[in-house]
């Protein structure tokens, strides 16, 4: 059985890149307790030989040509950025 | 002047054919319908000055006999399809200011063919939810009320916006999508017709995606006819989309000649449950009965794995969600929040943590930790295999029948705030919709009666993939057997 603390909380929102605020550890902690232990019930389930069904389309993915049928168009790549500097997406400073 | 925003499509579509209707006319009573509407909060952006363009180009391009089924109609489009250079926030606001540069391939199929944008619709935030409480934009309010009461009920979720303005007579028809039940269970909600085509059938490309092996899109229309007319304008193949499959889009409008005679429709046992309202069961006798009287055999069949689809789609639907969302990093569009001195690994925290909502964050968090390492196997790779046991279900079904036949949702449209506080009650909404969602069927909700409050009640209709054309056919007889005329009092005009 899922037993989520608040440490492991943390650890999740941190690999999720969440801010979640100390008060509200504890309290995601039982929400998300609460759904994973009704989920462990597929544990009942026999799936052995089962193979992991990832799609719905039977279809192979489709080849293409491999030629470049699209570009040029950084104004347009940029136009929504909430920060962007020649050309570039602006990103608050990374490397002392 | 007749009010012409309780027009059906294929009315429309025939009055102005013949020259009784112009594409103007048509679109300025709606515009005017969509602001008498804004206390059902289903519009989060108004586009008047596009559609009376779009009506026009439509009445000359009616002129010279190029008409398409679509051409003219005035529409609501939900938020999460990208319109270029309008409000395309999936209703979230992370995604604060965004107007994209590209076209989703549904809406521009439906440009292509003449029709009318009146604007954006509401919805759950990146359609996660049942009741559209989780909208950034706050919740949108069903037109219907119960008998005598003047209390406001939930739409559904998470296209609550498509199926109020529909309902509400605010659009002719409206794009919506389906994850889990999206389209289905709203639809059940407000007395509209909702179709969710067989998964591949309608582009993904453009859409905002929240699980990309269940995201299809679909219409909510006030008929069965409409639904066929507009399903058709959004279909086909997209080779910008890799899960789009190449296969023809028949004429479903054609399909709908209302003999089901000789066909074979289940009944899948697994669905009566436990505490299910008597009303719900009645409802499905009812449905029973209407296919019987039409000729059709009933045959009960079981779909053994039913009652895990749920906590399988919530490892698979979260877990895909988690993956997807992690697009929104304030770096390319959308909000941004910088804590003072703050690096770029705070940036990504705070405008994540302004950005999603409380839900949204919730599956992020399931999706992520059903993805972390020493967990993957356990709950991702399990649910997986437990999808594929719930798609062999439905093959075996389909081998004896061909349609099936439950109802849409557990219950009828409940109160705000009735389930919000619980997150299991809330997915249990989706509980008759979540299993052919995993399956990546063709599904329906057509509404077939009222509640004893007087709320609108839905029955589902499944098919086999790419198999539409006899959900709508039997969806026709169902509607023509429940004669549903009844609406909701125009009270919010």
């Amino acid at each position: 059985m899922s037993n989520i603390d608040k440490a492991t909380v943390a650890k999740i929102a941190r690999l999720a890149r969440i801010k979640i605020d100390e008060e509200k550890l504890e309290p995601m902690a039982g929400e998300l307790n609460n759904i994973l232990g009704w989920v462990e019930q597929l544990a009942e389930v026999n799936t052995d030989n089962i193979e992991p069904m990832s799609s719905v389309v039977d279809a192979k993915l489709r080849w293409r040509e491999d030629t470049v049928n699209d570009g040029d168009k950084a104004d347009s790549v940029l136009k929504n950025a909430p920060n962007a500097e020649f050309g570039f997406y602006a990103v608050p400073k990374v490397i002392e | 002047m007749s009010d012409l925003t309780t027009l059906k499509i294929a009315e429309a579509r025939d009055l102005l054919r013949k020259g009784d209707l112009t594409a103007r006319e048509l679109t300025e009573a709606h515009i005017a319908a969509v602001d008498a509407a804004d206390s059902l909060n289903a519009y989060i952006e108004k586009t008047p000055e596009i559609a009376l363009g779009q009506a026009d180009a439509a009445d000359a391009r009616i002129k010279v006999g190029n008409a398409k089924g679509m051409t003219g109609i005035p529409i609501g489009i939900k938020d999460l399809f990208a319109t270029k250079g309008v409000h395309t926030q999936a209703c979230s606001h992370i995604l604060d200011g965004f107007k994209p540069e590209y076209e989703s391939t549904v809406t521009q199929n439906l440009w292509d063919d003449g029709a009318v944008m009146l604007g954006k619709l509401n919805m759950d935030e990146f359609a996660m939810g049942s009741s559209n409480e989780t909208s950034y934009y706050g919740p949108v309010k069903n037109p219907w009320r119960a008998k005598g009461s003047n209390s406001d009920f939930v739409p559904g979720g998470s296209s609550g916006g498509s199926v109020t303005s529909v309902a509400g007579y605010a659009a002719m028809g409206a794009t919506a999508s389906d994850t889990g039940g999206s389209i289905r269970q709203p639809a059940a909600f407000t007395g509209t017709f909702g179709m969710k085509p067989t998964y591949g059938r309608c582009s993904r490309f453009g859409m905002v995606a929240f699980a990309s092996s269940l995201d299809q899109a679909g219409p909510i229309t006030r008929d069965v006819r409409d639904g066929a007319i507009m399903l058709e304008s959004m279909s086909g193949f997209d080779p910008k989309d890799s899960t789009s499959v190449d296969v023809p889009v028949p004429n479903f409008e054609a399909a709908l000649t209302g003999d089901i005679r000789g066909m074979k429709i289940g009944i899948p046992q697994e669905y009566h449950l436990a505490g299910m309202p008597g009303e719900i069961e009645a409802l499905w006798h009812q449905g029973i009965e209407w296919m019987k009287a039409a000729g059709a055999e009933v045959v009960d069949i079981n779909l053994p794995h039913t009652k895990y689809a749920l906590p399988t789609y919530y490892i698979v639907a979260p877990a895909e969600a988690s993956s997807n969302l992690a697009r929104y990093d304030g770096v390319r569009y959308g909000l941004r929040n910088v804590p003072e001195n703050g690096g770029l690994t705070d940036m990504y925290e705070a405008t994540r943590a302004a950005g999603f909502g409380e839900e949204v964050k919730r599956r992020i968090m399931i999706g992520t930790y059903v993805l972390s390492a020493g967990y993957y196997d356990a709950y991702y790779l399990k649910a997986q295999k437990v999808r594929q046991l719930i798609y062999d279900d439905f093959k075996r079904a389909f081998e004896k029948v061909d349609a099936i036949l439950t109802p849409t949702a557990p219950s009828a449209a409940f109160a705000f705030g009735e389930k919000s506080d619980d997150p299991l009650a809330m997915y249990l909404n989706d509980v008759f919709t979540v299993p052919a969602s995993l399956a990546g069927l063709p599904g329906s909700s057509v509404p077939a009666g009222l509640s004893a409050d007087g709320l609108p009640l839905g029955l589902q209709v499944l098919g086999k993939a790419w198999d539409e054309e006899t959900v709508l056919k039997v969806s026709g007889v169902i509607e023509e057997a429940a004669a549903f005329t009844s609406q909701p009092d125009l009270w919010w005009r």
